[in-house]
């Protein structure tokens, strides 16, 4: 054990956590250190959800991040990378990613900053992400929340699709896609009901709406009374450290 | 039959303009040292299928690749592939980005002798407005909605590395995963397979296990070419973990003038041999610590 803590960090692990609050028997995929160990706690709390090792296996019960000390992941059945692409394609994963570029409209961006045929910045290539958001739910991390994360106008590389009607298939709608949440490091964010337009559903404790507002590249829709997203009580903080037995979160933020 | 071949021999059969499907996964279980023989060959204007790490980035760094065909380039725990990125920010290749999912179908489209599979998958994003002949179809069952064609991925060429084999092709992978190994291996008219330790038929026999870790028939493969630290530097677990510090040089070069050159000098044109005593010989590769993710 140590005595550092960082409060930050588990505030939005807690926070990304609850994305998948509500979800059966889904795989919850996260994708970076913060987003696994908030997959693990939605885990433990949630024993309906599945998990991978991040490697080849589903396991009975998340695999601590890091060192593992003589623990042996409790391997369930295999879930190689082909399989992996058998289960999202089948609608039952709910991943949680981290996208450089968002827009209003949803769409996120991993791939290329700048003109495609000659970027300014390459990056990893698009993933899995068009088929993740084609197929399954997906919410999004945002470590630092910026106007160069929440782009003014469209993501330079349209890598998942978003709630845009000008981007939007031949006989497909809205309710084809299905993005939840949007955690970032000042604030919650999700998708209206109706419009799918982004907005503000609370505010870190601390942060001011006008924060929010000036670090985003569009307009958000804020409702009369934004609420604080909750500080991580004792029960989390118990599971916190249950599955980041290294404490890897100190320094994830 | 035998199907034992040198490495020189088995690289040989590839010719300028070929489609070379390269199997494993970012800096895991990559065919290096058959990577590291095209690099030393004259072969140039290849289009290269893969999910990509070093493989790539070396291609891409010594100007052999005129169409890449990927969906990622990672080293993982260097996220940024360095050799790709500057490939990229250069213009100096062609691409065809897709998703990870739709390299899967386009392989198993031509496994199967199939011109495409339909998805939904890269509807609505920029897999289809930056691959115009990427063709949108409608269902000839009805219904209303579009799909995609994901095109067969037919490769002259797969190179691919695996645990053990034997003489016939008989290929093991005894590692957690095998990817899609198995589809480039069937998507491929010619499949050359590389191998850390090349065994009798009778191995397989010990256990039903040992066959079960076998992906593909022998048929499916053509040449066979033993190795030992053929991966390095990505992994081949579990015979030994990827070179971090490896990585970190390779990756390093990058940012020096000549730095690729140095790089070539120093690890590819002396040879395989020279190659691995240079990374510390099996006995420091087989040391390198497994992976865990």
């Amino acid at each position: 054990m140590t005595d550092e803590t960082n409060p930050l960090a588990d505030l939005l692990i807690c926070a990304c956590s609850k994305v998948w609050q509500g979800d059966g028997e889904v795989l919850a995929s996260g994708m970076g250190l913060i987003q696994r160990i908030a997959a693990s706690m939605a885990m433990v709390k949630n024993p309906d959800l599945m998990m991978t090792d991040s490697e080849a296996w589903i396991v009975s019960e998340p695999v601590p991040v890091g060192k593992r000390n003589g623990y042996q992941p409790q391997r369930e059945t295999w879930m190689g990378f082909s399989r992996i692409f058998e289960n999202l394609w089948s609608g039952a994963r709910h991943a949680l990613v981290g996208p450089t570029q968002i827009d209003r409209f949803g769409q996120a961006n991993i791939s290329a900053i700048g003109e495609y045929a000659k970027p300014k910045i390459q990056m990893l290539g698009m993933r899995g992400f068009p088929g993740n958001s084609m197929s399954h739910a997906n919410s999004f991390f945002v470590p630092a929340h910026s106007k160069r994360v929440f782009v003014a106008g469209e993501v330079d590389t349209v890598c998942s699709i978003g709630y845009n009607p000008d981007r939007l298939p031949k006989g497909y709608s809205f309710a084809d896609i299905d993005i939840r949440y949007i955690v970032t490091n000042l604030c919650v964010l999700s998708f209206a009901d109706d419009s799918k337009r982004i907005q503000l559903d609370s505010l870190h404790p601390g942060v001011e709406l006008q924060e929010v507002v000036d670090n985003t590249g569009f307009e958000l829709l804020i409702p009369d009374n934004v609420s604080t997203t909750p500080q991580p009580d004792a029960d989390d903080l118990v599971i916190l450290q249950r599955v980041d037995p290294n404490n890897l979160r100190l320094k994830a933020i | 039959m035998n199907k034992l071949m040198s490495s020189r021999d088995a690289v040989a059969q590839i010719e300028s303009g070929m489609t070379v499907g390269i199997g494993g996964w970012g800096p895991r279980r990559k065919p290096m040292a058959l990577v590291r023989e095209l690099l030393r060959s004259d072969v140039s204007d290849l289009t290269v299928v893969a999910y990509g790490g070093a493989d790539v980035g070396m291609l891409c760094a010594a100007g052999k690749i005129k169409k890449l065909i990927f969906a990622f380039v990672s080293l993982d725990f260097i996220p940024l592939e360095p050799y790709f990125r500057q490939a990229r920010q250069n213009a100096s290749i062609d691409v065809m980005e897709i998703d990870e999912g739709l390299m899967l179908l386009g392989l198993k489209a031509a496994a199967m002798g199939a011109p495409y599979i339909p998805t939904a998958v890269g509807l609505g994003t920029d897999v289809v407005t930056t691959n115009p002949d990427l063709q949108v179809i409608e269902s000839p069952y009805g219904g209303d909605k579009q799909w995609l064609a994901m095109p067969a991925l037919n490769l002259d060429v797969a190179l691919l590395h695996v645990d053990r084999a034997d003489q016939r092709g008989v290929c093991q992978i005894t590692g957690p995963d095998h990817y899609m190994d198995d589809l480039f291996a069937r998507a491929a008219n010619n499949t050359i397979v590389s191998c850390d330790e090349l065994v009798e038929t009778d191995y397989f026999h010990s256990d039903p296990q040992q066959a079960r870790s076998v992906f593909w028939e022998r048929s499916c493969t053509n040449a066979v070419v033993h190795i030992p630290c053929g991966a390095h530097p990505s992994s081949c677990t579990p015979l030994y973990g990827l070179d971090a510090s490896h990585f970190k040089a390779y990756a390093a070069s990058a940012k020096e003038e000549g730095g690729w050159q140095q790089y070539f000098d120093d690890y590819i044109a002396v040879g395989e041999e020279q190659y691995l005593t240079k990374v510390g010989g099996v006995e420091a590769v087989k040391a390198l610590p497994l992976p865990i993710y």
